[in-house]
């Protein structure tokens, strides 16, 4: 448990004493405490919905607590607003960027604090203080650039450059690392530990534990809204992380944990269940997202797709699902799937967990049950009608089977946390009748918890002898789940690689695009 | 579109934590959605009541008396009454259209013409049938008709918004004047009775009033369309809550990404969506022109399309709303005549401008229009 009498430190950067903040019925923080030394990078842990943000939010001045103490550099700040937050030199940097697409690097850096001669916007001086505040803390962004023509990662920088340039000191970064490709991890863990280095505070909230132990000096875990763990990061390993994140023993989805090729495959010369030739799909402003693309996949076996995102993934699995234009040839088992349309290609035996949750996979207004069935609804009628004794039915074995929590089939599916929402398409995907699964980011924002259940599932599937496409922006998924990877980059597979030959390092260059094979 | 998850913008981060999910039962939250959809409209009818008791004061009256009044002159006598049913039955159609386009995310502004269009079509196929046709018989024939002319109205914006992305509230709004000039220049110069801006009257398939049946009704407008009105509010909430079709049409409008993820095609619902909320409007013409007047005459529901958007909006796009908010509606628009003695009747079109605004800014169906609308402006 956390004592914040044990550490004898000078006066902490950060102090959050008993944080309690709640939105309406739900606490998100239920007696929180955070303590932060002063010049260490600490890493914030918990898994989703244990308030992590919340608790830094607090901090940043943007939401009141309920009730508690904060105090930085050991001056009470308990409920202070952003403007004093930054002021005093707190800045977070948030996971979705606030950044103008349209204007320059370096306007974006001085945007709010303008520097001007007259009423008129000083550039000179602004692309000034940018390059050099890019040199002295290795940001390397060009000043004169649109953020829109940037990379993911060089507008995480320009992100970071703009807080340093309000004068942060204490740094707040949220799950910054959800978007880069392995190099860029290690760039911009140099960084870090360049500011770091000069005296800054770094607090990274991440749920990636090998980036904890990589990056942090301090961890502090939080769970459903408490502070349960604080330790140094010398000394503890990811199991005994996990272990107090989820409060149990979990298996961790680690590369070192793929099984080997399951014996299905190693038959040879089984016909392919989904073959994928010359797949291509342009933008709606026409440019090619998805050139060309390639592949097969046998009955049993998981094909995986690592890659930054961004570079084709998603407009590659929607096209197969049907839900965008392409040209080339899909067929799911010898069949041609061009021509049909996304119900189609479902009856055919498709199935699909799209990537995104609250805007694809589920109607959030809807209940659990029929959401249960949704994409599936022309097999649950009666005459016009929907058949709902069928469809509770169907939602009461499902909710027994993926242990979705509440167990209630008639709350709406908003109501439910995001690892429950996820086992609610999971459930839906694996239990209809099908061939090949599309899994798109199956973990994203899901719980440990969770996430061991669904890397389960695919398995099973896999074991059945159904074909698994599996993308997934966190390559230690991808190593663990798949028994080949392919690398996407610029709308292309630049790797094919069986999984013996698989590693981040042999993966790495492929992701940034340094490299193209295949 | 970005994976944003949107409670992070509510809660903070992080969702819900299953704990807080798993305390709420079914009941309680069932408790909670009907709370969701009666309290807006409540709280709309007292600031309403507060906004009135002001404005009646401010003219020197009590606000006792006045309401007595209203109170009196509507549902306190059987022609009054008769006369709040007539107007509601027209406004539970344009209610109905307006929120069956709200259920698939589409704002219908085009009721009012569509309701006109659907009233002429009526009284045109009612002067081409032969006199002394049964009720029974000609009746199928003048719903049909009703609802083809409204339905043609909504199919325009339905056909262009699903083919060519033009968007449904500009498309109605600028149909209402075309089709209305349309059927005024029509009327005016081709089928007029002479001095008069009508049609001849109709020879067959009148409906009888409800002062057929209860003589204290005698010269009120109400009349057996209120059967036809009411079997639309069952057989809407039977399609949109009951039927495949309705659950798609109801995903398109909640989240069209995931309705067309499920195997619905947003176009082909759109059209369908438009078409059918104008043929309901449609229908709702034959109040006028079958169970009151007999003929189409130029602007005979002026109004009733607009207030409709009101009335579904205040009635939560349910049908049962829908029911309710007529009456009130009516009430309020019947009650003008009767306050007038002492008060302005425009107070209660006062009245039922702050009910409209206190509920448009507090329900969802039209935080999503504005959400879609910037969505599809930054596009």
């Amino acid at each position: 448990m956390a004592d914040p009498s044990a550490s004898t430190a000078p006066t902490p950067a950060i102090r959050l004493r008993d944080i309690v903040k709640s939105f309406g019925p739900v606490q998100a923080n239920r007696g929180a405490e955070l303590e932060v030394a002063r010049g260490e990078i600490h890493a914030l842990v918990g898994e989703n919905g244990a308030g992590k943000s919340t608790l830094m939010r607090v901090l940043a001045g943007m939401y009141a607590p309920n009730s508690g103490q904060m105090a930085v550099n050991g001056r009470d700040v308990t409920g202070w607003s952003t403007a004093d937050a930054i002021a005093a030199g707190v800045g977070m940097v948030h996971q979705h960027f606030m950044l103008v697409p349209t204007l320059t690097v370096a306007e974006n850096v001085v945007l709010g604090s303008e520097l001007t001669r007259g009423p008129v916007l000083d550039r000179a001086a602004a692309e000034r203080a940018v390059r050099e505040l890019s040199e002295r803390t290795g940001l390397v962004v060009p000043p004169h650039a649109l953020v829109r023509e940037l990379s993911v990662g060089q507008a995480q920088r320009v992100e970071i450059l703009k807080t340093l340039y309000r004068g942060a000191k204490i740094l707040v970064l949220d799950e910054p690392t959800a978007v880069l490709s392995p190099p860029e991890v290690q760039e911009l863990w140099t960084v870090l530990r360049a500011l770091r280095d000069q005296g800054d505070t770094i607090v990274l909230i991440t749920h990636k534990l090998d980036e904890v132990i990589d990056i942090s000096e301090t961890i502090t875990v939080m769970r459903a809204g408490r502070t349960v763990a604080r330790m140094p990061t010398a000394g503890t390993t990811p199991q005994a992380i996990a272990r107090a994140m989820v409060g149990r023993d979990v298996a961790l989805a680690l590369d070192a944990d793929y099984a080997g090729v399951p014996a299905v495959q190693q038959l040879g010369a089984v016909p392919a269940l989904l073959e994928v030739r010359e797949l291509s799909v342009s933008s709606a402003a026409g440019h090619p997202v998805v050139r060309n693309v390639e592949f097969s996949i046998a009955p049993g076996e998981i094909l995986g797709i690592a890659g930054v995102e961004g570079n084709g993934q998603t407009e590659l699995i929607e096209a197969i699902a049907g839900l965008r234009a392409a040209t080339g040839t899909i067929a799911l088992g010898g069949r041609d799937l061009m021509p049909l349309d996304v119900r189609r290609r479902g009856d055919a035996g498709l199935s699909h967990i799209p990537e995104d949750r609250h805007e694809r996979a589920l109607v959030l207004d809807y209940s659990v049950a029929e959401n249960l069935v949704l994409g599936q609804q022309h097999r649950f009628t009666r005459g016009a009608a929907l058949d709902t004794g069928r469809i509770l039915a169907h939602a009461r074995a499902l909710i027994t089977h993926y242990d979705i929590r509440p167990p209630d089939a008639a709350l709406p599916a908003r109501a439910l946390s995001g690892g429950n929402q996820q086992k609610i398409v999971v459930a839906r995907e694996m239990s209809r009748d099908f061939k090949v699964l599309l899994a798109a980011q199956p973990t994203r924002g899901v719980d440990v918890g969770a996430i061991e259940f669904i890397h389960a599932r695919l398995r099973e599937a896999r074991d059945q002898g159904k074909a698994v496409l599996l993308v997934s922006a966190d390559l230690a998924e991808v190593l663990a789940l798949s028994d080949r990877v392919a690398v996407m980059y610029g709308g292309r597979i630049v790797a094919l690689l069986p999984r013996s030959d698989a590693s981040p390092e042999t993966l790495g260059p492929y992701m940034t695009g340094a490299e193209r094979a295949a | 579109m970005s994976t944003t998850d949107p409670t992070i913008a509510r809660v903070g981060g992080d969702t819900p934590t299953p704990a807080a999910a798993s305390a709420v039962s079914d009941r309680a939250s069932r408790r909670a959605s009907i709370e969701e959809a009666v309290l807006p409209p409540l709280v709309a009818l007292l600031l309403a009541a507060v906004v009135g008791d002001v404005l009646i004061l401010s003219f020197g009256q009590s606000p006792g008396a006045v309401y007595r009044l209203l109170v009196d002159g509507t549902w306190g006598n059987a022609y009054g009454f008769g006369q709040v049913l007539y107007k509601a039955t027209t406004l539970v159609f344009t209610g109905l259209a307006v929120a069956l386009g709200l259920r698939a995310g589409l704002f219908n502004i085009g009721a009012e013409s569509q309701l006109a269009a659907g009233g002429f079509c009526a009284a045109i196929v009612g002067l081409l049938l032969p006199v002394g046709i049964p009720s029974l018989l000609c009746l199928p024939i003048y719903i049909l008709a009703a609802a083809l002319g409204g339905g043609v109205v909504g199919a325009v914006p339905g056909v262009l918004k699903a083919r060519f992305g033009a968007h449904e509230v500009i498309v109605t709004i600028m149909l209402n004047f075309i089709v209305l000039a349309l059927l005024n220049y029509l009327t005016s110069t081709r089928l007029h009775v002479p001095d008069t801006l009508h049609t001849a009257e109709i020879g067959s398939g009148v409906l009888p009033r409800v002062s057929d049946v209860v003589p204290s009704f005698q010269g009120s407008a109400a009349n057996a369309t209120i059967l036809l009105a009411l079997l639309a509010m069952i057989a809407l909430w039977w399609f949109l809550f009951r039927t495949r079709r309705g659950f798609e049409l109801r995903a398109v409008g909640l989240q069209p990404h995931a309705a067309e993820y499920a195997g619905v095609h947003v176009g082909s619902v759109t059209w369908r969506a438009l078409s059918i909320s104008g043929a309901i409007a449609g229908i709702g013409g034959l109040n006028y022109v079958l169970g009151y007047k007999h003929y189409y005459e130029e602007g005979f529901a002026t109004g009733a399309g607009f207030l409709g958007i009101a009335v579904a909006l205040v009635g939560r796009s349910h049908p049962i709303g829908i029911g309710l908010a007529a009456l009130l509606f009516a009430t309020l628009s019947q009650g003008g005549l009767a306050v007038n003695a002492l008060v302005p009747k425009q107070m209660v079109d006062v009245l039922q401008a702050v009910v409209i605004l206190a509920v448009a800014t507090s329900v969802p169906e039209v935080r999503r229009l504005l959400r879609g609308a910037r969505r599809s402006a930054e596009r």
